[in-house]
């Protein structure tokens, strides 16, 4: 086999090797990838209710409440301008707290409410989900940028 | 005062990196031998300085000396004193003098070690060491000083962030740096490789131990790291396909191409300017894991706080670092001609094959991990990639790659036949078979998938063995005769045959844990009991705990395993006032079939607790695979081939078909 032959067997292979990856990664983004929506983008760009959805936002204070079965947790997520009701089966990060910027994931109701079945806050109660802090900004109650 | 001392060895280092990265480079050029000969005790001197920042540093922290600012944010008097040590790093500024220390520390070996070295060659490497650690000095002096000094001093600190007080994180960033900033050897000898235009065996041979090295403790590290994600974080997982978990996963994944494609350069002379850009993208994909992580930009479950003018700082020197290295590979790459030939089914081509692959799963989990920036740059919204889309398309991409591995390995290089490889791993292929079917069997067909996973975990591990047992003519004459050969394997055949076989146990533990995982939650009286996997837990209640800077509350499991008792479980809740913080300690009893984990959650109103109970079967072998993964490539590096400043013995070692032939 000459040089030639095989570099174009190498070439060959490796385009062969993006084909077979640009398949599976656009195959994959049918289903890989969740959109972000404000409470705000619920209301107003009529969210999906047939797939998984990334909501956040701050948590809205004196609204955290336990379902009667004791593992619910029905919390209400603010960006200040609107509201969305979230409840979430399971133990919630250490983090959690009330006026805490947390971002949910899960499926949106018909009825309006958000069913999550997984709840972020973060490692630092200083740190702001970039989301979070850019949906505030939308909302225009943003204050500093959560600079210590 | 130390602190001072501090700032000012740093600033120090900065001048000296800027010499040692400018005079030997215009030395090496001009054939000047004292312009090159700079560049040691530049390399020395510079490791003295950082050495002398860090130290002023973590003094500064032993003796929680609150005015300065760094040491007041993040530390505490109260904390152990492992933690106000491990505090040093935990934090983005002491971080990065950390990252520069050991890129220091590397620098310090080279001009040490390197007296072999092709004096032009080692001037060159020094110099770009020295520049990348003219960067880093100035990015640390001019965004992120940490030594600045707070007036008035607080009477106590901020603390460390609780989830970070822990010894598995403790030892986690030290051993990931070591392999992002092990992988700048690796750039430093490219570019010193193209500047010179020349790349050969010797190259090489200088090239892999750095990089074996270099992924042995970013091995370790990633793994740590995800260990320390899964009894910490209390989620009973242990990878989330998170932005800041990915950051470290690329580059372990060029650098595993890189470690298999030099040996194809040391052995058979091919694959150079493949080579040299492997070389390249281990270091880019470093930098770009470290921009990741300080950077902010994208939300992670690990995300810290972060300034968006230090992304704009390293976003430039990762354009400028990416960027030069790679116009200066397009200038030169083409003048680095390969000499050996190989057939596609060879052990060249497998390794080329593994090359392939592995990039390009690093590629998709790239894309992956950049896609939300890259969306919302154009405008497209926020999204977020998750796992769903790193299972479909990283994981298929990987199952060739490990298919292929044990059949690249008993190949020759050159040419071979595959039927003959396929032959000798029948043993390997039935062992593969039967684990699949009755584990199909016995789970039902419905886990197919997860059957073939423990198949292809059969068939790495078993592969492994028979290409060892093969080595050392095992069963094919007296056992001595075995052992006398097993004794003369190179141990470079040891550590690659160890690092195969233990990927086959962190497949085997990957697949079981996912598969299988079973997960409770629910709220628990006191003697209420549940069920999970193959344990029967009794929850007792909880009691208050105390510890040296937290309080909390003690959970109490019984686990009983078909009537017979096995273990008490404590997970815990604790509070940190000084942080004003939570923190979950799932109690998790480690078992090789499986793990019992277990999670306090919150206290109800109604009385009882929230209680999360998972059994993940295997999961410990992930990481005994991922440790016995680094344990052969350290093996290997023992090799004396591998040796640093050995003395050349390739020609000797190397079989007659290896002389090059031309094309």
């Amino acid at each position: 086999m000459t040089r030639k032959q095989r570099r174009m067997g190498v070439i060959g292979m490796g385009m062969a090797m993006l084909g077979i990856s640009a398949a599976l990664v656009l195959t994959a983004f049918e289903d890989g990838i969740v959109f972000f929506y404000s409470p705000t983008d619920l209301i107003e760009k009529k969210a999906p209710t047939d797939q998984r959805l990334r909501i956040g936002g701050l948590v809205e204070q004196g609204s955290v409440k336990k379902h009667s079965d004791g593992v619910t947790t029905l919390f209400t997520v603010t960006d200040t301008a609107n509201t969305v009701q979230v409840a979430f089966r399971g133990i919630l990060p250490d983090l959690f707290r009330e006026g805490q910027g947390i971002v949910a994931e899960g499926m949106y109701q018909k009825a309006g409410t958000f069913r999550a079945d997984e709840v972020l806050a973060k490692h630092d109660e200083n740190y702001m989900p970039p989301e979070v802090a850019d949906a505030l900004k939308k909302a225009g109650t943003w204050k500093g940028d959560g600079k210590k | 005062m130390i602190p001072e001392i501090g700032l000012f060895a740093l600033i120090l280092a900065l001048i000296v990196a800027i010499a040692q990265g400018i005079v030997p480079l215009v030395g090496a050029a001009r054939g000047h031998q004292g312009m090159m000969a700079m560049a040691q005790p530049a390399a020395t001197l510079q490791f003295a300085l950082v050495l002398t920042a860090f130290a002023a540093l973590t003094y500064s922290y032993v003796v929680s000396d609150f005015s300065v600012a760094n040491v007041a944010a993040n530390s505490h008097t109260l904390k152990p004193m492992l933690y106000k040590i491990s505090g040093v790093w935990g934090n983005h500024e002491g971080s990065m003098v950390l990252w520069v220390a050991i890129l220091a520390l590397f620098g310090l070996a080279v001009a040490l070690s390197g007296r072999n070295l092709p004096p032009g060659l080692r001037a060159r490497v020094l110099a770009i060491q020295g520049l990348i650690g003219a960067a880093f000095l100035a990015f640390i002096i001019f965004t992120s000083n940490p030594f600045i000094r707070l007036s008035p001093a607080p009477f106590e600190g901020n603390g460390l962030n609780p989830v970070l007080q822990d010894p598995g994180l403790a030892f986690h960033p030290p051993f990931l740096y070591l392999g992002y900033v092990g992988f700048s050897m690796a750039f430093s000898f490219a570019v010193a490789a193209l500047i010179e235009g020349r790349v050969d065996a010797a190259w090489a041979r200088w090239v892999r131990p750095w990089t074996l090295a270099a992924w042995c403790a970013l091995t370790i590290g990633i793994a740590m790291g995800s260990w320390w994600a899964y009894y910490e974080l209390g989620w009973g997982g242990w990878w989330f396909w998170d932005p800041v978990e990915n950051a470290s996963f690329i580059p372990w994944l060029v650098g595993t191409a890189l470690l298999h494609s030099s040996i194809v350069v040391e052995k058979r002379d091919a694959l150079k300017s493949w080579t040299v850009l492997l070389a390249i993208l281990a270091f880019s994909t470093s930098l770009l894991g470290t921009f990741l992580v300080r950077s902010g930009v994208l939300s992670s479950v690990h995300a810290f706080a972060s300034d968006p003018e230090r992304g704009v700082f390293i976003l430039g020197l990762l354009v400028l670092v990416i960027g030069g290295s790679l116009i200066l590979y397009a200038i030169r790459a083409p003048q680095l001609k390969g000499g050996g030939l190989f057939a596609p089914i060879s052990r060249e081509g497998a390794l080329v094959f593994n090359n392939l692959m592995l990039t390009t799963g690093a590629a998709v989990v790239t894309l992956g991990t950049l896609y939300p920036l890259i969306l919302e740059a154009f405008g497209g919204g926020k999204v977020s990639v998750g796992p769903p889309f790193f299972n479909s398309t990283f994981v298929p991409l990987m199952i060739p790659v490990l298919i292929a591995c044990v059949m690249g390995a008993m190949m020759s290089w050159k040419r071979s036949d595959l039927g003959g490889v396929l032959s000798r791993l029948k043993i390997a292929f039935a062992a593969a078979l039967i684990v699949t079917v009755s584990v199909a069997l016995m789970a039902g067909v419905r886990d197919i998938i997860a059957a073939l996973g423990l198949g292809l975990s059969a068939w790495l591990i078993i592969g492994s063995a028979l290409e060892l047992a093969e080595r050392i003519a095992l069963f094919r004459g007296p056992l001595s005769a075995s052992w006398r050969r097993a004794g003369g394997l190179p141990r470079s055949a040891w550590g690659m045959v160890i690092a195969h076989g233990a990927l086959g146990l962190t497949v085997a533990g990957i697949t079981a844990s996912s598969a299988w995982q079973d997960e409770r939650i629910q709220l628990m009286q006191a003697g209420d009991s549940a069920k999970v996997g193959p344990y029967e837990l009794v929850f007792e209640g909880a009691t208050p705990v105390k510890g040296p800077n937290w309080t909390g509350e003690r959970g109490k499991f019984t686990v009983t395993r078909d009537g017979e008792p096995v273990t008490e479980l404590f997970p815990e809740k604790r509070d940190y006032p000084a942080e004003r913080n939570q923190t979950t300690e799932a109690a998790i009893h480690y078992t090789a079939a499986g793990d019992l984990y277990t999670v306090l959650g919150e206290k109800a109103k109604s009385g009882g607790w929230s209680t999360r109970i998972y059994f993940n079967p295997l999961v410990a072998w992930i990481w005994i695979g991922a440790v016995l993964m680094a344990f052969g490539g350290m093996i290997s590096l023992t090799d004396r081939r591998h040796r640093v400043g050995a003395p050349r013995r390739a020609a000797s070692v190397a079989p007659p078909t290896a002389a090059p032939e031309s094309a």
